[in-house]
């Protein structure tokens, strides 16, 4: 526990006593993983990180302890098999949603907008699905109807990403209870590809 | 191993035994089944007497005397079971379908004894296999005698059906008979075809012609096409009973061909001379569509029935307007040809226009030129009313012309209007017309209340306005909401609303009053050069005109801190009486446009041929913003619609809360799905609802 503490005190903020976003700038820099790289969300993940770009000392403890990480060289070697553990279907799913909220800061706030939609999407199912991410970025970029977007729909990519052939989507009904977003979005497609 | 020679006679003894035992056995009859042993003695005697050596290959008698065992059998128990059927039909075929199958039974196990002739002997002299000569059998003996018998009887059945004489009809029975043709045909459907399938529609074209000339003479044109409807929709259900699948396009098409086609004409001729007792004049109509059928061809029956249909449509709301009458008014023939020949061509009005017409007949008080009584106005209404395609959307159109019908348009009498709602609250139910009842009912009550006033004013030597002030009041929760521009009023004005507010005050205590000067009417009298002119302007057109009294000139500004109104307004104001029709006011620069440096002043010369002139305001479009208001009405209710839905069933699948919500609304509009799927989404993320986790089409209603 010593360890992880002072490993923790190595990039927190002395006087709030979290790790901030520059702490973990520099965390991220001495894992030699890059600042927006999917690993560090799993490790928010790991942690149960409740707030986007801080570490509290509970979590970072969390985190670690379940890692078997007290030293800058074990996390890093742990870094591959926290991935595989993420990636695994059962877990999937959950980091996936957990991202979504992750990145909701203000208090009642229940969506996120377009831009960091976006981003978010390439970070988390950039790997694993390319071409749904790229198509689904292309259009929330260019539709008018939504600024934001919510958990359903959110959660709704995910299942379209895992169910559907992509890009025949031959299995796609829309008059299933897809939300409307993904309507439009395999409309929009459909029109491209004629 | 046997060594000895089996002896024809003798061997044939001991099958005899073995046969007679099957016989009896495939009857039914107890004690009479071969066990194994028996069996294999019998197959070995075939294969032995087979084998022998000649002169004792005895193959050849074999194969005959089995074909006379197999007929032996068929004369001796099937003929005789079948003529004890004599005149029942059902008794025919359940008998024919039991002695069918024990046949078969019969030479199978027959034919699994004698195998060994079918092996070597058969095939080497190229003789119909054992079972083929069974089944032949059968075919000669029984089949062909009975065949006429058998066709007949499931004709009789079904024709019988037809007639609604349902009792004791054994539809499984029927459905096995089919069956027997295809067993006969070895499997192929040759036979089926041929001796059932095109025996029975042949009996039903006969039927139908028969019954169609009936009915062509004894029904009038409406009931004639429903009851043919109901009998293809009745064949199309039957024929599953007694024929296969392939057989129902041939059958339907017959039916329709005798039912519809062959009577085309004679069809349209009945219309016509039905119409002309109904309601003369009506051959404009029947002309359209007459010339429809023609173009088609009259053989196309799918087109006819397309064209009948939207005629029927048709008729229908002419049937419910007219309500049977023999008055048909000119306007009401002009209006249905009108709507008759776009419904055929496939486009159709749009709710607001409908909603407009009405307008302009009520003012009007005419149609296609020709002058309408009150009755046949309220009857034109509805009927275009009936034909509306989204009816909350033509009742919001019709409530807010009626609005303003009644504020502006004072001449028109309110019994009339009520007359209009009350046909209208037949159509749509009391939900729509409510609103406007109290419409018409707020101006009766303005009207006694303006008696008052004036009473009040009379007597009450401290409350002089000055002015003639006359006022309508409106219940707001009724009338279309209006906007009110805030305007400082002249002081003129100020004090009628103030005695007014007084006056009211002593009857209503506790109602609040918000004057809507946007839909005030104000007189004013301007002394121009050449002759007086009375205006008829606006309040806020009015408290522009009547700053000029103090003084010649005003600026933009000064004219906006005197009244206090919002640019957009003003500008709006002061366009109508300078740069428009009737420019009362000069304003410097003269441009086409009014701008915050603008200098306004009175135009003496202004003059017009007649002494009364009124200014209007440019109107705003109004159709967007009911289109708007609509739109959220729906939203809610839809909305309502799927919390309600929800709450009951507590968890349902997409398609069916999509479809229940539709059902629940059809009354008042069509929802659109997509609009639905954007409702449920907004359930979700107000968490009113949420997904199943395990079944992402499902949702389930959050307490």
């Amino acid at each position: 526990m010593d360890r992880i503490d002072h490993l923790f005190n190595q990039y927190a903020n002395t006087s709030s006593n979290l790790i901030d976003p520059e702490g973990i700038e520099e965390l991220c820099s001495n894992l030699e993983v890059p600042h927006t790289d999917i690993r560090i969300l799993m490790l928010a993940w790991k942690m149960k990180a409740e707030k986007q770009g801080y570490f509290t000392q509970e979590e970072w403890r969390r985190g670690l302890k379940a890692l078997r990480a007290d030293t800058l060289s074990k996390l890093k070697k742990a870094l591959p098999e926290l991935e595989k553990e993420v990636r695994r279907q059962s877990n999937f799913a959950d980091f996936y949603a957990y991202a979504f909220r992750y990145c909701l800061t203000e208090e009642k706030q229940k969506s996120i907008d377009i831009e960091t939609i976006c981003q978010l999407l390439d970070i988390v199912m950039g790997s694993t699905f390319r071409a749904q991410v790229d198509y689904f970025v292309e259009y929330l970029k260019i539709q008018n109807d939504y600024k934001v977007i919510n958990m359903d729909q959110w959660m709704g990519f995910y299942r379209f990403c895992n169910e559907i052939s992509f890009p025949e989507m031959t299995e796609y009904n829309p008059e299933l209870a897809w939300p409307l977003v993904l309507d439009s979005f395999v409309e929009w497609i459909s029109e491209k590809q004629a | 191993m046997m060594a000895r020679t089996i002896d024809f006679a003798q061997g044939w003894r001991s099958m005899q035994i073995g046969i007679t035992k099957l016989e009896k056995h495939v009857e039914g009859l107890p004690g009479h089944s071969l066990n194994s042993e028996q069996y294999i003695n019998l197959y070995t005697t075939v294969y032995v007497m087979c084998t022998q050596k000649p002169p004792h290959d005895h193959a050849e008698k074999l194969y005959n005397k089995y074909r006379e065992v197999v007929e032996e059998y068929t004369k001796s128990t099937v003929l005789p079971a079948l003529r004890k059927t004599y005149d029942d039909e059902y008794m025919l075929l359940r008998v024919l379908l039991e002695r069918c199958s024990i046949h078969k039974k019969m030479v199978r196990r027959l034919s699994r004894i004698f195998h060994y002739v079918d092996r070597y002997f058969v095939v080497r002299n190229s003789l119909l296999s054992l079972e083929e000569v069974g089944l032949a059998c059968f075919v000669d003996m029984v089949y062909n005698t009975l065949q006429l018998r058998v066709r007949e009887a499931v004709i009789a059945i079904v024709d019988k059906e037809r007639e609604g004489d349902d009792t004791g009809i054994d539809r499984a029975l029927l459905e096995n008979v089919k069956d027997i043709y295809v067993e006969i045909g070895m499997g192929k459907m040759k036979r089926y075809e041929q001796d059932l399938e095109s025996f029975m529609l042949e009996g039903t074209a006969s039927y139908y012609s028969r019954k169609a000339s009936r009915w062509i003479q004894e029904y009038s044109y409406f009931d004639y096409i429903r009851k043919s409807e109901e009998c293809v929709k009745k064949e199309k259900k039957r024929v599953s009973h007694y024929l296969y699948a392939s057989s129902e396009p041939k059958l339907v098409k017959i039916v329709e061909h005798e039912l519809f086609v062959v009577y085309a004409n004679k069809l349209l001729e009945k219309k016509h001379s039905e119409f002309r007792e109904i309601a003369g004049g009506l051959e404009p109509i029947t002309n359209i569509f007459k010339q429809h059928v023609e173009d088609t061809d009259g053989q196309d029956t799918a087109a006819i029935r397309k064209v009948i249909e939207v005629h029927d449509k048709y008729i229908v709301y002419v049937t419910k307007c007219l309500e049977n009458q023999t008055i048909f008014h000119k306007s009401l023939k002009e209006a249905f040809k009108f709507f008759c020949s776009k419904a055929v061509s496939g486009s159709s009005l749009s709710d607001e226009s409908l909603a407009t017409i009405c307008d302009r007949i009520i003012i009007l008080k005419k149609w296609a030129s020709e002058e309408l009584s009150d009755e046949a106005i309220e009857k034109v209404v509805k009927f275009l009313a009936y034909i509306s395609d989204d009816k909350d959307l033509f009742a919001e159109f019709y409530k807010k012309k009626l609005a303003r019908r009644l504020l502006l348009n004072r001449d028109a009498s309110d019994d009339h209007e009520r007359g209009i709602i009350t046909k209208l609250k037949q159509q749509f139910g009391g939900n729509f017309t409510y609103k406007m009842e109290g419409m018409v009912t707020d101006l009766t009550l303005s009207r006694q209340n303006q008696n008052s006033f004036d009473e009040y004013v009379a007597n009450n030597p401290a409350a002089k306005p000055g002015i003639d002030l006359s006022v309508t009041l409106l219940t707001t929760s009724v009338w279309p909401s209006y906007k009110t521009f805030d305007v400082n009023l002249p002081s003129e004005m100020v004090k009628c609303v103030e005695i007014f507010k007084v006056f009211y005050e002593t009857k209503h205590k506790r109602r609040k009053l918000t004057w809507l000067h946007s839909l005030e009417t104000c007189h004013i009298n301007g002394k121009f050069d050449q002759k007086p002119i009375d205006l008829i302007v606006s309040t806020h057109q009015a408290a522009v005109l009547l700053l000029f009294n103090t003084r010649d000139k005003l600026n933009y500004t000064d004219i906006q801190t005197q009244l206090n109104l919002r640019h957009e307004d003003l500008v709006w104001v002061l366009h109508s009486l300078s740069c428009a029709k009737y420019k009362v006011l000069i304003k410097e620069p003269a441009t086409e446009t009014v701008s915050k440096t603008d200098v306004f002043e009175v135009n003496s010369k202004f003059t017009s041929r007649t002494g009364g002139v009124k200014i209007p305001l440019s109107h705003v479009d109004e159709r967007k913003k009911v289109v708007e208001y609509v739109n959220n009405d729906r939203r809610y209710a839809i909305e309502a619609s799927i919390v309600r839905i929800m709450k009951g069933k507590k968890v349902l699948g997409h398609e069916q809360l999509v479809s229940e919500c539709v059902k629940q609304l059809s009354g008042m509009f069509k929802p659109d799905v997509k609009a639905i799927k954007t409702r449920i989404e907004e359930l979700i993320a107000r968490d009113y609802l949420e997904r199943d986790k395990m079944n992402p089409n499902m949702f389930r209603y959050l307490a």
